[in-house]
């Protein structure tokens, strides 16, 4: 019964994401084209093909990994606010770029992807090094309080790094913002494949560790009197967290609200167990983002909106609809 | 399997503390297999730490010995297949909200199975009966989030029945019960224990916990009696624990406590 709810939201979600795609394909600067026509020109579907096709779908990967992540830090801190940014992850990667940018700088001499990979690898490094930080100050996974804290802890401190550095210059000050609202802009095939490969590895380990999720859900202590092996699961949910949002941050920026609006859609959908929330999470997060690309590409083209702008906007009016509905109906 | 001599659960010098306060100052007891024993005493008497201890859920110094083992000595599922704890007061946990009758009763089937195998029919036997017992079944498919509190702990209940496990622990099952799934629960322990296993409760009414086969009373981190619960001695020291505010009284066949 369940089961076959599940399966149902998760065709309807490909399939959604699959109708984006062409859309995505066909929305370029001069508003919606026919795909067909582009085909004979080498010159049209070059764009299509390198520029189009590839960011409508690192905008879904991005999406995916967020939304998983963000399934997987509801279950894991048993909050519904809880999302992938919390264990500092968002900050760590923003102190990195701004650091990076101020050694790098910002001047058109450098050449374009030796930036692009430089600032991919130290978003990225800094989202990591930011998760192992919080982990080192709550000495552990183990008791999710001080977790939470030691997280909320990194993020103002490291955000606080960041203004100081990115204060001192407007260049930098300029591109650090475009990276705090996120873009799917910049994603080519290459950092498509490794979002991909991340979220591949990142939904296996998700799916593997859901009925520890789903245990969890029952409270710390009952959980481990199930006899599961909590401190090593527990770590090893922290590694996908971490992993997966520090993929998605380093290719596309921060971006909001989708990691933590993904779950709480397919709740609004389906009550179901973690192994089915989690997948459902990440086709839910990654048929938002591609939406909001969408969007972004083609509300007020040939100019760009940033996607993280989008998200927020939407996803947060969406989220205080579903509030307002569900008040409603719990008159109790 | 074991002699019958071996107590199923047995404790020796127990100690230990929550948030650096000692809360047991050295607890001996044996538990023999195939009985019921409810555990009273007033509030912060240690009860609920000491059924957490015995479930190896809390730090401690002492032993504690499940069918004559230590518990660290047992590995993790094996323990957990042989010993099950319900928590005191699941209810106000919100997390789990989202998740069927059912799916959380299947939890309780986590120690027997292999690692992302799919339920076998034992489970799904197992599950059944579990709800059924605790009259959950029918509305299995509804998420915990719409149940009532006395809803709710029907099927944390049912969590804890579903383990199967020789040793049951169950700190308040009353709670948010109504009175006659009150006396459903009771029974159920009474059976439980009738078919040869321990049972161990925490109960704050007395009555209740007077049904059961033996009464250990706990005041201040300490036992202070354990005998059967028909003695007269046992019904002393329940008046003592409470300080004289309640009195023993047989009506019905019954053993009652009214305050006095």
């Amino acid at each position: 019964m369940h089961a076959a709810r599940a399966h149902w939201l998760a065709l309807w979600l490909l399939l959604a994401a699959a109708g984006l795609l062409l859309l995505g394909a066909a929305i370029g600067s001069t508003g919606v084209e026919r795909l067909w026509q582009m085909q004979a020109d080498p010159t049209a579907w070059q764009i299509v093909w390198d520029i189009r096709v590839p960011r409508t779908l690192g905008a879904w990967l991005a999406g995916a990994l967020l939304g998983l992540a963000g399934a997987v830090a509801q279950g894991l801190f048993r909050n519904p606010l809880a999302d992938p940014y919390l264990l500092g992850s968002a900050s760590g990667a923003s102190l990195a770029v701004a650091l990076a940018l101020t050694a790098f700088g910002v001047s058109p001499g450098a050449t374009h992807w030796v930036v692009r990979l430089g600032m991919t690898g130290a978003a990225f490094t800094g989202a990591v090094l930011a998760v192992l930080l919080t982990l080192t100050l709550a000495r552990g996974v183990q008791q999710t309080l001080r977790l939470l804290l030691a997280g909320v802890i990194v993020g103002v401190v490291l955000g606080a790094l960041k203004d100081l550095i990115t204060i001192a210059s407007a260049d930098v000050l300029q591109a650090i913002t475009a990276f705090m609202l996120g873009s799917t802009g910049l994603v080519g095939w290459s950092a498509g494949a490794v979002m991909a490969a991340t979220l591949a590895v990142c939904l296996l380990a998700a799916w593997m560790l859901a009925p520890v999720l789903d245990s969890l859900a029952l409270g710390e202590a009952t959980a481990a009197s199930l006899g599961l092996p909590l401190p090593a699961m527990r770590a090893a949910l922290v590694a996908v967290l971490a992993l997966a949002t520090g993929a998605a941050v380093a290719q596309t920026g921060l971006i909001a609200f989708v990691g933590l609006a993904a779950p709480h859609l397919v709740r609004s959908i389906l009550k179901t167990t973690h192994a089915r929330l989690v997948p459902l999470s990440a086709l839910m997060g990654g048929l938002l983002l591609m939406a909001a690309d969408l969007l972004a590409r083609w509300l007020i083209a040939p100019q760009e909106l940033p996607v993280g702008v989008l998200t927020a906007v939407l996803g947060g009016s969406y989220l205080l609809w579903l509030m307002h509905r569900r008040g409603r109906g719990r008159v109790a | 399997m074991n002699a019958p001599s071996t107590p199923a659960l047995a404790a020796h010098g127990l100690r230990a503390r929550l948030g650096g306060v000692p809360v047991l100052h050295g607890i001996d007891l044996a538990l023999a297999p195939g009985g019921w024993t409810s555990i009273v005493g007033p509030n912060g008497a240690g009860k609920s730490t000491l059924l957490r201890v015995l479930a190896g859920l809390l730090p401690h110094d002492g032993q504690v010995l499940l069918q004559g083992r230590r518990l660290a000595q047992w590995p993790a599922r094996a323990r957990a297949r042989t010993l099950a704890w319900l928590a005191q007061g699941g209810v106000a946990d919100a997390a789990a909200d989202d998740l069927s009758s059912y799916d959380v009763a299947m939890l309780g089937r986590l120690p027997h199975q292999r690692w992302l195998a799919a339920p076998s029919a034992a489970d799904r036997a197992a599950v059944e009966e579990a709800l059924r017992r605790t009259q959950a079944w029918d509305w299995r498919a509804r998420p915990l989030g719409q149940l009532s509190g006395g809803e709710r702990q029907r099927v944390l209940l049912a969590r804890a029945l579903a383990v199967q496990a020789e040793v049951l622990l169950m700190d308040e099952p009353l709670a948010n019960l109504d009175p006659p799934h009150q006396a459903d629960c009771l029974a159920m322990a009474r059976e439980l224990a009738a078919a040869g296993h321990t049972v161990v409760t925490v109960l704050h009414e007395l009555h209740a916990a007077l049904s059961a086969d033996r009464v250990l009373v706990m005041a201040a981190g300490r036992v202070v009696h354990h005998g059967a619960s028909g003695d007269a001695a046992t019904h002393r020291a329940l008046e003592d624990v409470f300080e004289g505010r309640v009195r023993v009284h047989a009506v019905d066949g019954q053993w009652v406590a009214l305050p006095h």
